[in-house]
């Protein structure tokens, strides 16, 4: 099975998610905020990570470089409100496959994840 | 005894130890290390006024006449205070005039005037030279007494070649020369000469400390011990101040002092032409007046000590001073007091001289060859120097003139009589120079007839008889008076023989000079030049700065006459400099071949003026200019335009600054504004992105349940969620608009009669729901009597359950709510024991949506206006919210006042914002 982690502080945004990616049939891990996300990376890696980028205590910014200095092959989905060129211009340039804009269309993120991850 | 040798190489190693001195000041003074721009060398300087009449004299007036001497110290003294006044315009005239001694002043002051010029100097010439002979004989007599054991009177019968008093003038003459006649301009300080004589001042002040207290402590046993055996000898006269009569002889002395020491030609060259800062004044208004003080202190003492030691008449008062050591066998300090003896008399000598030789060379040979066109043609390229010789001679001259007269004349007379009669010489200056500079209407005929009256008068009631003493006039005169007429003997004029014959002179000579002045003056014409003059001396301080539009000359010159002019003077390179300053100043261009205007023409005389005398540069700058006459109207037109360019020149000075202050400070606004700009945008891109969060909640969860491939139980979970997060929505929004009221001052309060103690326990209330939830020990203490206030009692709930929520979001386990009465009014406290906020964070809590500025990293404090909207309403209300940490917690504080007025009052305050 497929391994994602979500990473949101927001309960009910973290909530749809998960519900969506299930029923797509992912093993689906949730995180509160960047902290909990690399714990959750260090005990099981996932194959794709969406990622919000402000939230309380370690940001998506660090989790995201975390990860591309460790496991490269770890596809990256930013997930966030922050809507500014220079905020999508970073994100992308920290390795993100994807950048995307809250709120977002569920089928399109749905689409977008099954591309990535084939 | 010490031998003549000994003798003669102090005294020329003395000279060579000052010119030294001079040297090696100068020296310093081109490597920029100015000494003598010193305050207290300044000071020092002035001291030239205490001479060999001091030095000896007083101890020999003192002898006789008692406490009198003091008098030429005391007038000094009370006047000094005054130098602020006085002395600081007479400088600053100078200055600006380029002035170089006091006759070019008086010259200057009524037209520049070639006659009134060279009367001053012959005047002053007259005057100083009994001064200057007076130095000599002292100079000379003391070499005696210290040469030969006895005290001998062969001095005057020994021929010159013989007689050392020559050599020892020819020497001070030749030193004069070296060190006073370097520089071409008059005006040019004489550094090295100002400090030579500052350590005359020091050398001859310590000298006589030395002997007065050898007098007093070690030949006497102190001031008692001399009074009490001059008492025993009957000289209680000397030291008791006596009647009426001495009163009014003791009000002219004084009077005349006061007078002279403002000028004396070499008290107005220390003084007035060697000053570079007029600050200085300060310093020497109390250390001048200290310094007579000091010197005047063993006077009395030694004259008395004397008078009690030697016989009566076997020795000299006058030489008291070092008869007194020879007597006792202490050479050594006799050499000293010698030598301070010569310095005070070389002090006077080299100052006088120098002054006098500016005088004579400016204001009496330079006009002489210069009215005459053929002089002028022949020598024209050779005035530079012609002046310095001029110079040179007269110092020669004057000190070889002074020898005469100390050898035919004042040998015979006491030092401070001679002296005196130098200063009722110059007395006679005063009415035009203190007229000249206060009095618009002083004219140049009343100056003049002043001046030649007062001299006349001098000359027949002070001269007259030291003539016939010595032989060259028939006493009948004396006895009988001029042409045998009673009221004209010299001594009693108009049979007044009350006074003594200085006061006597003094009194004739300057009442007459000062009552010619005024009503001369007043009946006078004052020439168009003489009033511009008039103008600029009494109003000096307004046009010292702005003198250089005023001008006097209204014709052109043709440029390379004038430059040809300068160029005699000042040699080529200096000539250059000069007019590349004039450029600088003027801002014009200087083409040749064309006219020079008046503001050109009036530069160049006042260059030439410090060289040749104001007088002599203008009748050399008018040989150049073809001059068109100028009228009354128009030089007082000048001076009108001079003094409003002047005032107008301030007044866009004032502007200037004032629009410099309108800029910065909408520089400041401005800044504010982009501030007000930045929080604004940051504001909004802030309130936007908290919209997006319950809109990206409704929007998953919306397109989740648009698959009808639910169960129930999620389809309701998720229908509640939606509706949940569009509530959030809409509160978010109602505070942004909340606030934006807040901020424009529209919000409006419902301010009633509330008891505060209801409202904050219902506000608790409805939290204790969310405490239990979160397992918090909440504490409530309300210890405050109930009272009603006037508040908004909805508002003031709102802002307490935002801080008890606030409390809830960061407590570990502990909420405390407290509230009691402080002098501010009523204290709200909400204390949490969280983690508390960071000292930096402080700022900042109470601003919109704090937690999202820029950082990524979300704080969970909910909408983050929470704070905001309380802080605006604790305002509204008059009170203050604020937050400290307290006990190891999280407190967040606000007041209510409990005075409704200020309630209101701050309500239309923030209406009005």
């Amino acid at each position: 099975m497929i391994k994602i982690l979500i990473v949101d502080d927001e309960p009910n945004i973290l909530l749809s998610l998960e519900f969506l990616f299930k029923k797509e049939g992912y093993h689906v891990f949730i995180a509160r905020d960047g902290e909990e996300a690399l714990d959750i990376i260090a005990e099981n890696l996932p194959e794709l990570i969406i990622l919000d980028i402000m939230m309380p205590n370690v940001d998506g910014y660090e989790v995201a470089k975390h990860l591309r200095e460790k496991h490269k092959g770890i596809k990256i989905i930013f997930l966030t409100a922050k809507s500014k060129q220079q905020d999508i211009q970073k994100g992308l340039d920290l390795g993100a496959d994807l950048y995307l804009v809250k709120p977002f269309s569920t089928k399109e993120l749905v689409a977008k994840v099954k591309t990535l991850l084939n | 005894m010490l031998s003549n040798g000994v003798i003669i190489s102090f005294t020329f190693g003395y000279l060579v130890l000052l010119f030294a001195i001079a040297w090696f000041s100068e020296k310093s003074e081109k490597s920029g290390r100015r000494l003598s721009t010193n305050p207290y060398v300044y000071s020092l300087s002035l001291a030239v006024y205490c001479t060999a009449w001091t030095y000896y004299g007083s101890v020999g007036r003192a002898a006789t006449n008692g406490l009198e001497f003091l008098t030429i110290y005391i007038g000094p003294s009370l006047i000094a205070p005054l130098w602020w006044i006085v002395m600081r315009k007479i400088i600053r005239i100078c200055k600006v005039q380029q002035l170089s001694s006091i006759a070019d002043f008086i010259s200057s002051r009524y037209g520049k005037n070639v006659t009134l010029g060279g009367i001053v100097t012959i005047f002053s010439l007259l005057g100083i030279l009994p001064y200057t002979a007076l130095q000599i004989k002292a100079v000379a007599s003391s070499f005696d007494i210290m040469s030969v054991s006895e005290v001998g009177y062969e001095l005057l019968s020994a021929p010159f070649y013989k007689d050392s008093a020559f050599y020892l003038a020819l020497g001070l003459a030749l030193f004069t020369v070296l060190f006073g006649t370097r520089h071409i301009e008059a005006t040019a300080r004489h550094e090295g000469m100002v400090m030579a004589i500052a350590f005359e001042s020091i050398f001859k002040l310590l000298a006589f400390l030395v002997v007065g207290v050898f007098v007093s402590f070690f030949v006497f046993d102190g001031f008692g011990d001399i009074f009490a055996q001059a008492s025993a000898k009957g000289l209680e006269d000397l030291f008791v101040l006596q009647g009426e009569n001495n009163a009014s002889e003791w009000f002219w002395m004084s009077v005349l002092s006061m007078m002279a020491v403002l000028f004396l030609p070499r008290q107005f060259q220390m003084g007035v032409i060697e000053n570079n800062n007029e600050k200085h004044l300060d310093t020497a208004m109390w250390l001048f007046p200290l310094y007579l003080l000091l010197i005047n202190i063993f006077v009395l003492p030694i004259a008395l000590g004397g008078l009690v030691y030697f016989p009566t008449g076997t020795v000299d008062a006058d030489t008291f001073v070092l008869a007194l050591p020879i007597a006792f066998d202490q050479e050594w300090m006799a050499l000293l007091v010698y030598l301070g003896g010569f310095s005070a008399a070389t002090g006077m000598i080299i100052v006088s001289t120098i002054a006098l030789s500016t005088m004579v060379s400016n204001n009496l040979v330079m006009p002489l060859l210069l009215v005459n066109d053929g002089f002028q043609k022949r020598y024209q390229h050779r005035l530079g120097s012609i002046l310095i010789w001029t110079r040179r001679v007269t110092i020669f001259g004057i000190i070889l003139l002074a020898y005469i007269y100390y050898k035919q004349i004042a040998g015979q007379f006491s030092l401070v009589s001679i002296g005196l009669i130098s200063f009722v010489a110059i007395a006679q200056f005063t009415p035009a120079i203190i007229g000249g500079i206060f009095w618009k209407k002083g004219a140049r005929l009343g100056a003049l007839s002043g001046i030649l009256a007062g001299f006349v008068l001098w000359f027949y009631t002070l001269v007259v008889p030291t003539m016939i003493t010595a032989g060259y006039l028939s006493p009948s005169i004396m006895t009988d008076g001029l042409f045998g007429l009673g009221f004209l003997k010299p001594y009693s004029l108009l049979g007044l023989d009350e006074m003594s014959y200085v006061t006597h002179g003094l009194f004739y000579s300057l009442s007459v000079n000062l009552i010619l002045y005024l009503v001369v003056s007043l009946f006078s014409q004052q020439s168009s030049k003489e009033h511009n003059q008039a103008v600029i001396f009494v109003d000096i301080f307004k046009y010292s700065s702005a003198l250089d539009s005023s001008i006097v000359w209204k014709g052109q010159a043709f440029l390379p006459d004038l430059k040809s002019l300068l160029d005699n003077f000042l040699g080529n390179e200096k000539t250059e400099m000069a007019l590349d300053e004039y450029r600088q100043i003027s801002g014009k261009t200087l083409t040749s071949g064309i006219y020079a205007d008046p503001e050109l023409v009036s530069y160049s005389e006042r260059l030439l003026s410090g060289i040749i005398g104001s007088a002599s540069a203008r009748i050399m700058v008018a040989s150049v200019v073809k001059e068109e006459e100028i009228s009354m109207e128009e030089v007082i037109g000048i001076l009108r335009e001079t003094q409003e360019l002047k005032s107008l020149n301030e007044k866009l000075n004032l502007k200037t600054r004032e629009l410099k202050k309108a800029s910065d400070k909408l520089q400041k606004m401005n800044e504010a504004l982009r501030m007000n700009d930045m929080l604004k945008d940051e504001f909004i891109s802030t309130v936007t992105h908290e919209m997006k969060t319950p809109l990206t909640s409704i929007r998953a969860f919306s397109e989740i349940l648009l698959d009808e491939d639910i169960e129930d139980a999620d389809r309701k979970r998720f229908l509640e969620i939606i509706i949940q997060e569009t509530q959030r929505m809409t509160r978010l929004i109602d505070q942004v608009l909340d606030l934006e009221r807040f901020d424009s001052g529209r919000q409006k309060m419902n301010f009633e009669k509330t008891d505060p103690k209801i409202c904050i326990l219902q506000s608790a209330d409805s939290m204790m729901q969310v405490f239990r939830e979160k397992n918090i020990d909440f504490s409530i203490h309300l210890n405050f009597e109930t009272q009603e206030l006037m508040i908004d009692e909805d508002r003031i709930k709102q802002v307490v359950l935002n801080l008890l929520s606030n409390a809830a979001k960061f407590a570990a386990s502990k909420i405390r709510l407290v509230g009691f009465e402080s002098p501010m009014g009523l204290m709200v406290q909400v204390c949490d024991d969280g983690k508390g906020i960071k000292e930096e964070e402080l700022p900042y809590i109470f601003e919109k949506f704090y937690q999202a500025n820029n950082q990524t990293s979300k704080k969970p404090i909910g909408s983050g206006l929470g704070l905001a909207i309380s802080k605006k309403i604790i305002e509204y209300h008059g009170g203050e919210l604020s937050v400290k940490r307290l006990e190891g917690m999280t407190c967040f504080e606000f007041t209510l006042p409990f005075q409704s007025e200020k309630i209101k009052l701050n309500q239309e305050k923030n209406n009005h914002d």
